[in-house]
């Protein structure tokens, strides 16, 4: 089961903040991030990747990504 | 997927060089003093071109912040990154426009402009970024706690085009009615005389550098108040480097072209009362903290269409008019009769918003 962290419309650092609180919070092995601009994608996975989690596949979805997040 | 060059740790090292490069040779081709490039500074000058406030010595268009707005535009239309979008609470960001550009003409200067003048040797600059820290700090606890501004949503493309436009407009202007030898006034547009605001260099120079300046930062999101914030906030280092790279290129090229000099007085465009360059620093690194960028990020942001920067970087202008009229910013003879009210009402009001601007998103 992933959880998901839906940060469209959110500018920085909001996005990162959440899929930190996210990997360090909750029980989920898998985090699905949504965002909706570049700036946040490639905050939220280098953020990520400093914390030790693998970024698994970003998928572009129209206007939106999703990335998602394996924990360390 | 290609792999953006700008957004690694070399490409913002990258981009934090050329910036603190270009300025140094800026400043060797006419700009002011330690102030080859000031976002505050030079919005602060087109406020007085355009008569917002009638401080004679600091009136002119500048190109530099025409050329950050299109040359982000081109950036973000060439990689598909122009994303119109607006709704996240845009008059706070108005507000906290105005208070980032009253903190920062009192220290005289935005974050840019406070490492040129650390680059430049000037020392009142160490009390200012410690300022500029200190009040990202301050920001960095309200987002700890869940201070947020909202969500955007997508707009129209015309919505996103407004900023842009309008510095198009301003250059029109300045084509229409350029500077005229010992006029203050050439049409509707208003020149200094005397003062930073005579000291420029000419305008296809400073508007090549601006655009260039625009496309780069657009790619790479270079952000002095992101650097410190994400240091303090995340431990991560990633803006900061190109933050650092930034005083370390702006230092060498200074050096290369003799403008450097050490000391607390004398300086130019500065002043030496040390409380108030750190506390109006660290207004303004509240405002941006709570805003989401300094204020270079908000004008590369609004080139990409993001009108709430837009309507931070609106804030900022007329927060000059409120400078100048209302006797807040500095001068190189200290602080302004009501700068120091002004600078705690700024306080006043960020806390409020950062307080009660918490509501968590769904």
């Amino acid at each position: 089961m992933s959880k998901i962290v839906d940060a469209r419309g959110l500018s920085c650092p909001q996005p990162v903040l959440m899929t930190l609180d996210a990997i360090t919070s909750g029980t989920d092995n898998e985090i699905e991030v949504l965002v909706d601009n570049e700036a946040s994608k490639e905050n939220v996975a280098r953020a990520a990747e400093n914390k030790g989690c693998r970024i698994k596949e970003i998928l572009e979805e129209g206007e939106d990504a999703r990335i998602t997040i394996l924990k360390g | 997927m290609t792999k953006n060059f700008f957004s690694t740790r070399w490409g913002i090292i990258c981009v934090g060089a050329v910036i603190g490069i270009l300025a140094a040779v800026l400043q060797k081709l006419g700009n002011p003093g330690n102030m080859g490039i000031c976002v505050a500074c030079f919005e602060r000058d087109i406020a007085g071109a355009l008569g917002f406030h009638r401080a004679g010595v600091v009136q002119y268009m500048r190109p530099e912040i025409i050329g950050f707005v299109l040359g982000s535009l081109a950036a973000a239309y060439a990689f598909k990154e122009f994303k119109p979008r607006c709704g996240s609470a845009p008059v706070v960001r108005f507000v906290l426009g105005v208070f980032a550009m009253i903190g920062a003409l009192v220290f005289l200067g935005c974050p840019w402009r406070a490492l040129l003048r650390l680059a430049g040797g000037d020392l009142n600059a160490v009390t200012g970024l410690l300022g500029l820290a200190s009040g990202i700090w301050i920001g960095v606890m309200f987002l700890k706690n869940g201070y947020n501004l909202g969500r955007s949503q997508a707009t129209h493309a015309g919505a996103g085009w407004m900023l842009p436009l309008i510095m198009l407009g301003f250059l029109i202007l300045m084509l229409i009615y350029p500077q005229v030898e010992g006029e203050g006034k050439s049409g509707v547009l208003f020149y200094s005389l005397k003062g930073p605001g005579v000291a420029h260099a000419a305008l296809i120079v400073s508007l090549g550098v601006g655009l260039l300046i625009g496309f780069l930062a657009q790619r790479s999101r270079f952000c002095t108040m992101g650097a410190l914030r994400d240091l303090i906030l995340f431990g991560q280092t990633h803006l900061l480097s190109g933050f650092l790279a930034l005083v370390v290129f702006a230092l060498i090229a200074n050096l290369f072209l003799g403008q450097f000099n050490l000391g607390f007085a004398g300086q130019p465009v500065a002043h030496t009362v040390h409380l108030w360059n750190f506390l109006g620093m660290a207004l303004a690194g509240l405002s941006f903290a709570l805003a989401g960028g300094c204020p270079g990020r908000q004008l590369f942001l609004a080139g990409e269409g993001d009108t709430d920067a837009a309507v931070f970087v609106m804030g900022m202008i007329a927060g000059a008019g409120f400078a100048h009229n209302f006797g807040l910013a500095s001068s190189p003879k200290g602080v302004g009769p009501h700068g120091i009210a002004a600078v705690l009402v700024g306080f006043a009001v960020c806390l409020f918003i950062g307080f009660a601007m918490k509501k968590k998103t769904v």
